[in-house]
């Protein structure tokens, strides 16, 4: 698939003396056969995913309370970030074959040039998930997103069960979601109230 | 993510052409695109001066390496570890004798071979001296 129409070009908005600090947080674990490694967390131990509000393509606003009672892959992405475009057939995958499961992939891009640099890209890519455009008040809310691609993997409680920070396998997202998949139906069944933090 | 060490002092008349070498370094892993990327999506590295007595004839960037990354069907076009830049500037004719600072801008985007980091700008003061 070739990306080469969508072309790009960023204004000064940041400066660079966040990134190394993120950098060296990951760097004891940098390559995708460590990170791949991480599980997700017992029910107890996760927190609770931050509520936002963003805008679609459609200018719809979404909030993530909407998906409340479902399954949630949320993925900080961007259009010049090239080991993001690996995932993104994966998370199409996911979305067609699990979305009738409680499921749902919502896309939140980085790209600074907005819905100019996204719309195209969605659109070539054939993406048939939710897209959303982010800003740096969701990255903070998410911890300070400087890394790209950034996944969070969200139960059907609301609560942060992983997180994938670069590029890892496609195996291990599956195997994540499976887990969630499995654990959140009892949860469900059990009649757990389902939660979402919101942000203030 | 990418440092710079701060070009030599300038120290020149009016009219005459001097030039500024600002050197860069990455750590081990990682790249930034070149000036020059292969893919259109990608962001290129830029540098810019600010509007000064010191006015910019050419920026100079080294040579790209072509490196293949698991994420590009094709290979990327990149610098790491340390490289240099200069940049040929023209003291303008009208330019006040004495000391100054000229601030540079360099715009980049870098990444790993398995995440990428959001675009940043890095300033690099040049400092000169116009007889």
């Amino acid at each position: 698939m070739s990306y080469k129409t969508l072309g790009f070009f960023h204004s000064i908005k940041k400066t660079g003396w966040a990134v190394p600090a993120i950098a060296v947080l990951i760097g004891a674990c940098s390559t995708p056969a460590c990170r791949s490694s991480s599980r997700v967390k017992a029910s107890g131990d996760r927190k609770p995913a931050p509520d936002f509000s963003l805008k679609d393509a459609d200018g719809k606003t979404v909030q993530l309370s909407d998906y409340r009672g479902k399954v949630v892959l949320l993925n900080f992405w961007a259009t010049w970030c090239g080991p993001c475009k690996i995932e993104i057939p994966w998370f199409i995958d996911f979305e067609r074959e699990h979305k009738d499961q409680g499921f749902a992939v919502v896309g939140i891009s980085m790209d600074e040039d907005g819905w100019q640099a996204v719309r195209p890209f969605i659109s070539e890519a054939g993406i048939n998930y939710r897209v959303l455009l982010g800003n740096d008040s969701i990255s903070q809310l998410y911890g300070g997103v400087e890394a790209l691609p950034t996944t969070f993997l969200i139960d059907r409680d609301g609560r942060i069960a992983s997180v994938h920070e670069g590029l890892v396998s496609k195996g291990t997202y599956e195997h994540d979601l499976e887990q969630l998949f499995q654990g959140a139906s009892g949860a469900r069944a059990s009649g757990v109230p389902v939660v979402v933090a919101r942000a203030n | 993510m990418l440092t710079a060490a701060a070009p030599q002092k300038v120290t020149a008349r009016r009219n005459q052409v001097v030039e500024a070498r600002a050197s860069f370094q990455l750590p081990g892993g990682y790249h930034v695109n070149s000036n020059t990327p292969n893919e259109d999506y990608l962001i290129p590295l830029r540098l810019k001066w600010e509007q000064g007595p010191l006015v910019t004839v050419e920026v100079v960037y080294p040579k790209p390496e072509q490196r293949n990354y698991s994420f590009s069907t094709k290979p990327v076009s990149v610098f790491t570890g340390s490289f240099q830049i200069v940049t040929k500037f023209k003291v303008a004719a009208n330019a006040p004798p004495g000391p100054g600072v000229v601030v540079g801008k360099v715009h980049y985007q870098a990444c790993s071979e398995d995440t990428c980091y959001r675009p940043a700008t890095l300033e690099i003061p040049l400092t000169y001296e116009i007889h």
